[in-house]
């Protein structure tokens, strides 16, 4: 409880990373990353597809063991975590996944009551309003009764969504939060991100590659590049940058800092030599 | 000569340590069931539920099966004892057979078919659509909430349907050997009664339908928990879980018949 209490007064931030490295095998995806999540802000991570952005997320949830480095959530060290301490820390914690991972075997409403089914011990009729409250939120009351496969990709976005806030955590992660969706759904679950985080007074982080919607909702934001944080800054800083890896980045430019041929031998060599072959 | 030589044995000896590693890694998973079935029991509605769908939704292929086998019984049982003029013995071949043998053994298969299929492409799904790393980044433990309910659920139903599979082919029995046939029903039912000890023949046959029910669920419930996360991976489990279970229906038959019925 002390400890609850002081990492809810302390004015460090939610989620501290230091040095964070972290590979499968032999390969290495993480090289020493360093960030930092302060209390009631909204943070975007921020790369190219396989630079290591979701993998980050699953280390700062405790799905993965970083290899060495410093990693503290709430105050927490995650990786010194045991099982019973890495579930009491995800109460505390609430991940939005890309597809939103509803359970597709019960309706929408018990979707949303499932974690306080699972954690709180409440009355059925409590958890009835408040599972109608979190969906009134993400303006989904009416779809209550139906099924996951009758929903479409933005409108199961939005009850994960309502899961994810079922518990009201302090911190909350999404990844990829706009991918697939049409414009109209992809401003509405940008909105909602904001304002839930705002209302709840939570930390987010936002794994995504969509820039410009990004860049509206966000504080700040963190790019990943092979492993490693290569830039930061607020959404002004970051419009204005001249670095040429976020230049790039943001404006979409199929050639630069990240090439768009994958290296391989020269071009006349591999024709010419396979003629002369 | 030497290379072909030497990559044959890397391959027997690689196959061999992933064989044993995945079967260490079953053990551990099986441990790790039986330590969080707690919630199956605390929370028996959840067991109750795949009871439902494993045993429940399995009746119908079960009965009808239980019933032809019965039959065929009843027609090969008769033609071979009128040879010997046993005719009257029918119920005691038909039962003997059913409850020992053909009751535990075809509706495991049946269940390992029906069921044990269905239970990995659940789980394997669950895991491909990452609603089991949802549950656990919601700190609910998937092994504990989802796999060991249904493992219960199934080991519950086993018996339960070969009991039912085994009742259904007497009466086949009965329908061919003493409705069609004509042979005489008070020796079909009276020999039957003398001759079928509970300890020895049921409850021998409760035990395998038991054992064969632990050895189905525990089966798909691993090889769907540990399915690669794509469409091929879980149909790749589905048959292994078929495959699997089926010959382990079938070895553990023979290693428990020779136990209970060598002397």
């Amino acid at each position: 409880m002390t400890k609850i209490l002081d990492s809810l007064n302390s004015s460090s931030p939610l989620v501290d990373v230091r040095d964070l490295r972290f590979g499968y095998g032999a390969n290495d995806v993480l090289h020493g990353v360093t960030l930092s999540v302060p209390r009631g802000k909204v943070v975007a991570i921020m790369g190219g597809s396989g630079c290591g952005k979701t993998t980050l997320m699953r280390l700062i949830g405790g799905q993965l063991r970083p290899r060495s480095g410093k990693l503290t959530v709430c105050g927490e060290s995650v990786p010194e975590l045991d099982r019973n301490g890495l579930y009491a820390l995800r109460r505390r914690m609430s991940m939005l996944f890309q597809f939103g991972a509803l359970f597709t075997d019960i309706s929408v409403f018990d979707n949303v009551a499932f974690p306080m089914r699972e954690h709180t011990g409440l009355p059925e009729v409590i958890i009835r309003d408040l599972v109608l409250m979190k969906l009134h939120a993400v303006g989904l009351r009416g779809a209550a009764q139906l099924m996951p496969s009758e929903l479409s990709g933005g409108m199961a976005r939005r009850v994960a969504l309502a899961r994810a806030i079922a518990l009201d955590p302090e911190l909350m992660m999404y990844d990829e939060p706009f991918a697939g969706l049409d414009p109209i759904s992809l401003g509405v679950i940008g909105q909602l991100i904001r304002r839930l985080n705002d209302a709840l007074g939570a930390s987010s982080i936002v794994v995504t590659h969509d820039v410009q919607e990004s860049l509206q909702i966000v504080d700040y934001i963190y790019f990943l590049s092979e492993g490693k944080v290569v830039a930061e800054g607020t959404p002004d800083e970051i419009r204005a940058s001249k670095d040429p890896w976020v230049h790039q980045f943001v404006w979409g430019e199929a050639d630069g800092p990240v090439p768009f041929q994958v290296p391989a031998d020269t071009y006349e060599h591999a024709l010419l030599g396979a003629c002369g072959a | 000569m030497l290379d072909r030589i030497l990559s044959f044995f890397q391959a027997v000896g690689a196959g061999t340590i992933s064989a044993v590693w995945r079967l260490g890694f079953a053990a551990r998973f099986f441990g790790m069931v039986l330590i969080l079935s707690g919630s199956s029991f605390r929370r028996i509605n959840l067991t109750l539920r795949e009871v439902y769908f494993s045993g429940v939704l399995s009746l119908v292929i079960i009965l009808v099966s239980g019933l032809f086998v019965g039959m065929v019984l009843g027609l090969q049982g008769y033609d071979t004892l009128a040879r010997y003029g046993s005719e009257e013995a029918l119920g005691v071949l038909v039962s003997l057979s059913l409850v020992r043998e053909l009751g535990p053994v075809v509706a495991g298969l049946l269940f390992a078919s029906r069921a044990g299929s269905a239970i990995t492409a659940e789980i394997g799904l669950m895991k491909a659509t990452e609603q089991l790393d949802a549950m656990d980044m919601m700190a609910v433990n998937p092994i504990a909430r989802v796999v060991a309910p249904r493992f219960w659920g199934g080991v519950i139903s086993m018996p339960l349907l070969a009991a039912l599979f085994s009742a259904m082919g007497v009466l086949g029995g009965y329908l061919v050997g003493v409705v069609m046939i004509g042979t005489d029903s008070g020796s079909f039912w009276g020999q039957m009664q003398a001759s079928v000890d509970f300890q020895r023949d049921i409850l021998n046959g409760v035990i395998k339908s038991v054992v064969f029910g632990v050895a189905v669920s525990w089966v798909a419930v691993f090889e769907g928990y540990d399915s690669d996360a794509t469409a091929e991976g879980v149909s790749r489990a589905t048959t292994r879980t078929v495959v699997t279970s089926s010959l382990a229906i079938l070895g553990l038959d023979f290693i428990l018949t020779s136990l209970m019925f060598r002397g």
